[in-house]
């Protein structure tokens, strides 16, 4: 009989914030249920709930009509609850086999049974239809593997509800699809399959259902795909109609604002040049690992290139450090924000002055600290950044929230080029179309903008040209007219040998 | 009602181990005897002022997410260096300047193994730890090296401030609060070094620094050389206390301070700081420095052997983390 999970009145209170309100729905096994939302909806909230992680301040979560009261993760799982996590919980530095057993591995007096280990592993792998070595550590598997360990992991202890946090976002098209048919399966075997992610493309292609949070609150839950359009979901996310999310409008260009000649480096196979102008949005599409993130932190100096020049407004650029790019007038969003763009326990405010404080301090020394307020205010509101105060610990924040921060910093500088690495990743609807309408007004100010990005509509929605990266070198430009969906997907792939 | 919470919450985050100090004090001095009498107050300050300076620089180590193991060698190596000068060369002021720059010459040389050479803190500072105790000894060759010059002694031991307290019951003397020297270098380095936390690009540099490495680099805060100025101030300040410290003892003392190190990053961690980096106000240094100290001091007035004062103080660091642990969960 397939699993049924039951949520009724789930309430989450922190202080000051009510992240989930009364929310009740029901997920049916043999289903894969899509959980939709923008950021700060309480999708994550709810999963943590979910996983034990979180206690609810009110309401209860049932599987199969028996309440369950999560007194911590290690409850969840034995409830037979697992979340497949965007950063996965695996140990690199052991084997397959001990990942999938850690913490109940076969064993006599204290010592490992390793043969049985290996056979119980590898039976595990097979259910999922998977062959992997189980004597391989798991540091040394593709991410899409480690993904698939997780899940063999989760059914190892028994899981029959399995809820995925954006399981695709570092996923090629094809693993995706490996991902897909493990979820069918799962589907088919009667578990419930909570999916959370921000792609309707894949709403479309897996699940059978979508719940809409938004604020907290449950929105609306469809139980069917039958009939169901992008547009319909998208409506209940943002409780508004989104006719054109990019909202391009052709903007006058000028001189050069970045140019670069001959640029090698680690992950640049062949040397990159390449100009953007100032007020020019040049976006930059290539698969993953086609070397796009690797140029930008070469031109950024936050890897050491070995060759070639960099010009900034027409003039040579010494750039070694990222010290010197800002001082330069370059700055650079970094694709993964949690590692390399925030200081997760400080504040909004702190986030934000990071670097820009040291122009207004006294003898570049001293804090100004009237400005520095008045500088965390004025782009709070300017850019609608939601947060609780400027003192506020931006991990608190929403990713979207977060990614604003980021720009804020950037807006605080004088700047002349901005590198943008992924700016939307992770990122609901909402906040994207944000996010667009930053990157275009910052273009409009006369700012060069070179925009990385993975979401080929985002490319050609934004971009005045397009530039293609394959294999770690440049393999396509296109003008905005002639920038097609098929041409810059063609200039991408790679070339069939 | 939300308001009144969050104002709690701030208030507590800023001050909350204060409070604790103030009502720690308020029992010591109405149970423990003769904890609020003017001499007892004088050597609880005396005795908190070498780990109050030293914890000044730890504060930014911690902040920056590192640590520094090495400062009680310093101590003890600085010492030495400016006694051993001093009768050579009969200059206190090259004394003082050569303990000094000992100091600044070990914390310079952490700072590069850990920024330039990328040897993570524990290792770097426990290896410079012990060749500089060892230093220590090979120059005084073990035994302690007795200062000559008398006016070094003022260093240490000048009094700043003398209140009257009332009168002896036996003599009939007034008795005096005396502020002496150390406890007057000690109180600048907290106004000092707070002010560079709180109010400066080095402060807050550091603290983001701690908080996240690769993003303050890419936020163009130059990491290498931030985290090289940190370590240098550490051994700098380490120094001051070792010269402060001889100056009280008229000596350099090969043995000193062993363990000084462990007392210091305690009391940091005790008042609030992270050891995971990022958090740290010189409120939650002064915090712990002064409930440490008037921990110590109570327990020797109460005649706690100074084997349960070991364990005593180890259960204290650890009812304090974990509290400090379960403030942080329910945020």
């Amino acid at each position: 009989m397939p699993t049924r999970l039951v949520f009724d009145g789930v309430t989450k209170e922190f202080p000051g914030v009510r992240a989930l309100d009364d929310v009740s729905f029901a997920v049916e096994g043999g289903q894969v249920h899509a959980l939709m939302g923008e950021n700060g909806a309480g999708k994550s909230t709810l999963l943590k709930i979910l996983s034990g992680a979180y206690t609810p301040t009110g309401g209860t979560v049932a599987i199969d009509g028996a309440l369950q009261v999560f007194s911590g993760t290690a409850a969840a799982i034995t409830a037979g609850v697992a979340v497949i996590y965007q950063e996965l919980f695996l140990v690199p530095e052991m084997t397959v086999a001990e990942n999938l057993y850690l913490g109940h591995l076969p064993a006599r007096g204290g010592v490992v049974n390793r043969r049985q280990l290996h056979d119980d592993a590898r039976r595990q792998l097979a259910w999922i239809g998977e062959e992997i070595d189980p004597a391989t550590k798991v540091g040394h598997l593709p991410i899409a593997q480690r993904q698939l360990v997780e899940i063999a992991k989760a059914l190892s202890r028994g899981a029959r509800v399995i809820a995925f946090d954006e399981p695709t976002s570092s996923l090629s098209a094809r693993e995706v699809e490996r991902l897909f048919a493990v979820i069918r399966d799962l589907r088919a075997r009667g578990h419930v399959v909570l999916y959370v992610t921000h792609r309707m493309d894949e709403v479309f292609a897996v699940c059978d259902a979508v719940t809409v949070l938004r604020d907290g609150r449950h929105i609306r839950t469809f139980s069917s795909m039958v009939g169901l359009t992008v547009d319909d979901i998208i409506r209940s996310m943002v409780g508004r109609e989104l006719s054109n999310v990019f909202n391009y409008a052709p903007r006058p260009v000028g001189g050069p604002a970045l140019e670069l000649a001959g640029l090698t480096g680690p992950g640049v196979t062949a040397p990159v040049s390449l100009a953007v102008a100032e007020g020019e949005i040049v976006g930059l599409f290539g698969l993953v690992g086609a070397g796009r993130s690797e140029l930008l932190r070469l031109i950024y100096g936050a890897e050491r290139r070995t060759g070639g020049t960099v010009r900034i407004a027409g003039r040579p650029a010494a750039i070694a450090t990222p010290r010197d790019a800002i001082g330069a007038g370059l700055v650079f969003c970094p694709e993964d924000r949690k590692r390399d763009g925030i200081v997760p326990v400080r504040s909004v405010e702190e986030n934000i002055n990071l670097s820009a404080r040291r122009l207004h301090a006294a003898g570049g020394f001293v804090l100004n600290r009237a400005w520095e307020r008045a500088n965390a205010e004025k782009h709070v509101a300017a850019l609608a950044i939601k947060t609780a105060s400027l003192e506020t610990q931006i991990v608190f924040l929403s990713g979207g929230n977060q990614q604003k921060v980021i720009l804020a910093r950037w807006l605080s500088e004088d700047v002349k080029v901005i590198l943008l690495d992924e700016p939307t990743r992770g990122i609901d609807v909402g906040a994207k179309s944000e996010i667009y309408a930053i990157i275009q007004q910052l273009a409009g100010r006369g700012v060069g903008v070179l925009l990385v990005s993975s979401e080929l509509p985002e490319v050609l929605g934004l971009a005045d040209r397009v530039l293609v990266m394959r294999g770690g070198a440049l393999s396509g430009e296109f003008p905005r007219a002639d920038a097609t969906e098929a041409g810059v997907l063609r200039a991408a792939l790679p070339v069939a040998s | 009602m939300k308001n009144t919470t969050g104002k709690f919450r701030l208030f507590w985050e800023r001050a909350g181990m204060l409070v604790v100090f103030a009502a720690l004090f308020t029992g010591c001095s109405l149970f423990v005897p003769r904890f609020f009498s003017p001499a007892n107050m004088e050597g609880l300050l005396l005795s908190v002022s070498t780990i109050g300076i030293i914890a000044c620089t730890m504060l930014f180590c911690l902040a920056a997410g590192a640590f520094d193991l090495s400062v009680g060698s310093v101590v003890a190596c600085a010492g030495i260096v400016a006694a051993l000068v001093m009768n050579a060369t009969g200059s206190v002021v090259l004394g003082v300047l050569a303990g000094l720059a000992l100091g600044l010459l070990v914390g310079l040389v952490n700072g590069l193994l850990i920024a330039k050479a990328g040897i993570n803190a524990l290792i770097a500072t426990l290896a410079t730890m012990q060749i500089v105790r060892g230093l220590g000894y090979i120059v005084s060759g073990g035994k302690s090296v007795g200062i000559v010059l008398d006016q070094f002694f003022l260093l240490g031991n000048t009094v700043l401030l003398k209140i009257p307290a009332g009168t002896d019951p036996v003599s009939g003397e007034t008795v005096y609060f005396k502020i002496i020297t150390p406890v007057l270098i000690c109180l600048v380095c907290f106004v000092g070094f707070g002010f560079l936390i709180e109010r400066t690009t080095y402060g807050r540099n550091t603290l983001a620094l701690g908080g996240n490495p690769e993003a303050a680099r890419l936020a163009g805060i130059p990491v290498d050389r931030l985290r090289i100025i940190i370590f240098s101030m550490q051994g700098l300040m380490a120094g001051v206390a070792g010269i402060v410290l001889a100056s009280r003892m008229t000596s350099g003392q090969p043995k000193t301070s062993e363990g000084l190190e462990l007392e210091v990053i305690s009391a940091c961690v005790l008042g609030g700081v992270s050891l995971n980096g990022g958090i740290g106000k010189m409120s939650y240094v002064v915090a712990g420095v002064l409930i440490m100290g008037t921990m110590s001091n109570a327990m020797n007035l109460l005649n706690v052997d100074s084997f349960y004062q070991y364990v005593a103080r180890g259960l204290i660091l650890l009812v304090a983390v974990a509290f400090d642990r379960l403030k942080q969960r329910r945020a």
